[in-house]
């Protein structure tokens, strides 16, 4: 599409690239979750693009379009979808940076914004978030739509930490040295997922590094715009994570989409070359593994019918459609089952369902019921996020299925 | 908009489903084909039929313009809004309400997805043929306005070969029903589904549609053949059609297409001139016997390289590359035309030929895909919008090539429809006359031209395009508005 856009922002050139490659064709409509619930022009892919470039263009405010961008879940279905080349992603992540400094919050939603950038990046500051959202939970007809969903998703109690050394040396013959990401509100949610995955790797001759000093990767707020605070938390891990290993590994998917655009959060700062070095680096869990090839194929006792869940930002923005499946093959008595409308996202994605509680609600009940047409034993998935998405619409449909995240699968295939 | 017409429509829908403000109406502005923007009075989100006849009935009392719209995938400029009209969007109206696989059939609603039918008929061994390239996302309702067709209606026919019925409310608010489930048809009278598909949304609106399903093939052998040289892929068509074969569809890419197709999907296409796509389907045993006799085919029209899909995946692959061509195409060129012209497909080569030779005299590359088993070319016509001028020189080179197919005996729409882009062509192809006789049926049903006025027929008061000067077949005196 031709637009008007004049800017100097940085981020000005991939912005415009998006708009440019964009033909209106339609072909993404297919793929967007918000366009599936609500079958309007604004709630599309297209339509979206089309509203940034309006504002972009000052034909139309930011207030105005906010409601629809907000909308969009970023899980980047639209991406492989686009016969055209789009890049939404670099679009939305800019546009949505650009637009935040100046963007006016009702004292209500800046707080719980406040709240979600206060927190969920600091596993101590969540956890003691989590004991006081205990007490709130009390409050919960009272409260804003937002702090409702906030509080609706923390578990009733905290699982105890799951302590990892700083260094878990290879079991066996020696693949490989890798550095193991923890992630931010996982570790206080569900440290058994890096504590599963560290003892998968290690079980496949992997020197698995854990470094102590680590921290939140900053994914969580670039994908809503919070670019400064992004910046300054990545940066501390590139002095944390050693230089030396393979590859850094990541258990959550938004964390390794997050990570792979750090070239693009820290273009033209003075550590661009250090978060392009960085960045290269970060590998998947999954992707890893199945790149690698189990070395240690000890399977289930009896069949288990499994479905895969795939997480947006593993499937759509870091492409690994096969890797998850192909390592879940490897395990003796699964039986991988698929799902209709794979590719749609569970409603997650990232903070939405804290800022968007009601469509966020829709697509998770969607899944389950796609996800239960196939009778599965169990669910796995890639990503923290969609595993408490899961977890929580099925206990409001009160139905019992374990929901696992694949390195916890893979675990407890290993001790059975 | 007026304003008591505003307020008849608030006691239809609830303020959610009844758009006004300009963030809401902008992304409507314009459908697959960008060069023209237009920006509606308002848009509304009816949910079921009562809801739309209500509407059609009012817009036609307060003679307000409206505009049925699906996934707006035109590329034709067929659902741009009418300026200040109304867009009935029928995105809401998407049940597959009956799959009957006793009597082969499905009844649906105008927004239903085209690939959804196939989806649901799945499970009974059927599915529905037409498949235009945007059949993922394109609908049902917009398939019956432009009488889309798709790769396979070579063998199978337009879309008009598979509705059986349909209950309407024509422009005017009176609702009928046309056909019905069964296979003959009435059989007596017009053909009104006939008449009704293809008609571009000037009659009115599909409110159930009664489709024929087709039991799916027992095998396909999807062949791709590689040439050094564009005239000898097309004259290899020609060699299919006369051995008497019938393939579900035959297809040709030229270097330019496969080069942005390749880029978008990695089809694995081989780096050639141009490249054949033929699929067999049917019956095994009939498909067999005659892979063989094309593969023979195909060994003597001067192939450099065959491959034949080996897996279903492969198969899909092919054809997922074929069918975001058009799309992909984005990736070279920030702005492009796509055409859709149609010439006897004996004269295809000859075509051919003289659209390169155009493209040297406007000094603009065109990519070709086209559906060759029907002689149906879509050449794309890449250009830069930011640099002067070349949008009108893409235009005209557009016109010309519509006017070649025309002068070859041709037409100048294949499947895209006349919409608002060649509007002003009509006359290249039919008489003062025909064309009166046109317009009296559609005043017949429609005395206000209410419903998507400005579209199909020349002048009018349809949104320009946004290029200001005359037309270039204005400028040609081809054409004049007097």
């Amino acid at each position: 599409m031709r637009h008007q856009i004049v800017s100097d922002d940085i981020r000005a050139p991939e912005m415009t690239e998006a708009i440019e490659k964009c033909v209106h064709c339609g072909f993404c409509l297919a793929a967007c979750p918000t366009y599936s619930l609500l079958g309007e022009e604004m709630d599309s892919p297209r339509g979206r693009i089309y509203l940034m470039k309006n504002v972009l263009e000052e034909r139309l405010t930011a207030e105005d379009a906010q409601p629809f961008i907000d909308r969009c879940l970023g899980c980047m279905a639209c991406v492989p979808a686009c016969p055209s080349g789009v890049e939404y992603g670099d679009l939305l992540v800019g546009y949505r940076a650009l637009q935040e400094p100046a963007r006016q919050r009702s004292p209500l939603d800046a707080l719980a914004r406040k709240l979600v950038c206060e927190t969920l990046p600091y596993p101590g500051r969540f956890r003691l978030a989590a004991r006081a959202g205990k007490i709130g939970k009390a409050l919960l007809p009272a409260l804003p739509p937002a702090f409702a969903a906030m509080l609706s998703l923390l578990p009733a109690t905290l699982p105890p930490p799951r302590p990892l050394p700083s260094l878990l040396p290879a079991r066996g013959e020696r693949r490989g040295v890798v550095a193991l990401l923890l992630g931010c509100a996982q570790q206080a949610l569900a440290p058994e997922i890096s504590y599963a995955a560290a003892h998968v790797l290690a079980a496949n001759g992997l020197e698995v590094h854990i470094p102590p000093r680590q921290g939140c990767c900053g994914s969580i707020l670039l994908h809503i715009g919070e670019e400064k605070r992004a910046q300054a938390i990545a940066r501390r891990n590139f002095d944390a994570i050693p230089d030396d290993v393979d590859a850094i590994i990541t258990t959550a998917a938004g964390c390794g989409s997050g990570m792979k655009d750090y070239p693009l959060l820290f273009k033209s700062q003075p550590d661009a070359e250090r978060a392009r070095d960085f960045s290269r680096k970060v590998v998947d869990f999954s992707a890893y593994l199945a790149r690698l090839g189990l070395s240690e194929t000890t399977g289930f006792n009896r069949e288990r019918r499994v479905v895969y869940q795939d997480a947006c930002h593993l499937l759509h923005a870091q492409g690994h459609q096969s890797e998850p499946r192909t390592l879940l093959e490897q395990v003796p008595n699964l039986r991988l089952v698929s799902i209709a409308d794979a590719g749609m996202c569970c409603g997650s994605a990232g903070t939405y369902n804290i800022d968007q509680p009601e469509l966020a609600a829709e697509l998770g009940r969607r899944k389950v019921v796609s996800i239960l047409a196939a009778e599965p034993d169990m669910v796995v998935s890639g990503n923290i996020g969609c595993i408490m998405q899961l977890r929580q619409e099925l206990a409001r449909q009160q139905k019992t299925l374990p929901v696992l995240h694949i390195a916890e699968a893979l675990h407890q295939a290993g001790e059975e | 908009m007026n304003h008591p017409f505003l307020q008849a429509l608030e006691t239809i829908y609830p303020p959610d489903r009844l758009l006004t403000r300009d963030v809401e109406l902008l992304p409507y502005e314009s459908d697959g084909l960008t060069a023209f923007q237009s920006k509606p009075g308002a848009v509304v989100l009816p949910i079921d039929e009562a809801e739309i006849i209500a509407t059609v009935r009012l817009c036609h009392e307060h003679t307000v313009p409206f505009l049925a719209r699906g996934s707006g995938t035109s590329l034709s400029g067929g659902s741009l809004p009418i300026p200040d009209g109304l867009v009935i969007a029928l995105n809401r109206l998407n049940r597959i309400k009956r799959i009957d696989p006793q009597q082969r059939i499905a009844v649906v609603e105008p927004g239903v997805i085209n690939l959804h039918i196939t989806e649901a008929a799945q499970p009974y061994n059927l599915y529905y043929a037409p498949d235009p390239s945007s059949q993922s996302i394109c609908t049902i309702g917009g398939n019956i306005a432009f009488n889309s067709g798709g790769a396979h209606c070579l063998k199978y026919g337009m879309t008009s070969n598979h509705v059986l019925g349909m209950k309407v409310v024509l422009a005017d608010g009176a609702v009928t029903q046309f056909g019905s489930e069964s296979i003959e048809g009435v059989g007596i009278g017009p053909d009104l589904i006939g008449l009704f598909v293809g008609s571009e949304g000037l009659f009115g609106i599909a409110l159930e549609i009664t489709l024929r399903l087709m039991p799916q093939p027992e095998l396909y052998r999807t062949v791709l053949a590689a040439y050094n040289d564009l005239g000898a892929a097309g004259d290899a068509v020609s060699l299919v059609v006369a051995s008497g074969l019938l393939p579900g569809a035959i297809e040709i890419m030229d270097r330019l297409a496969i080069k942005a197709a390749e880029a978008s999907v990695k089809a694995g296409y081989p780096d050639a001139e141009a490249l054949l796509i033929v699929e067999l389907e049917g019956e095994a045993l009939q498909v067999e016997a005659e892979f063989a006799q094309l593969q023979d085919l195909i060994q003597t029209s001067g192939a450099f390289e065959m491959r034949v899909a080996r897996s279903e995946e492969e198969r899909a692959r092919i054809w997922k590359g074929r069918k975001g061509a058009f799309s992909a195409v984005g990736r070279l060129s920030p702005d492009f035309i796509v055409q859709d012209g149609v010439v006897p497909r004996g004269r295809l080569g000859e075509a051919l030929m003289a659209i390169d030779k155009l493209k040297t005299k406007y000094g603009l590359d065109v990519a070709n895909v086209f559906h060759a088993g029907d002689g149906n070319l879509h050449p794309l016509i890449l250009y830069d919008g930011r640099e002067a001028g070349a949008l009108e020189r893409a235009e005209a080179l557009a016109g010309e090539i519509l006017a070649l197919c025309v002068s070859l005996g041709g037409s100048i729409t294949g499947e895209h429809g006349i919409g608002m882009e060649k509007r002003d062509y009509l006359p290249t192809m039919f008489s003062e006359e025909e064309i009166d006789i046109m317009q009296a049926l559609r005043r017949a049903i429609d005395p206000n031209e209410i419903a998507n006025r400005g579209k199909m027929f020349p002048g009018g008061d349809a949104p320009a395009l946004k290029q200001q000067g005359l037309h270039p077949l204005e400028r040609q005196g081809v054409i004049s508005r007097e």
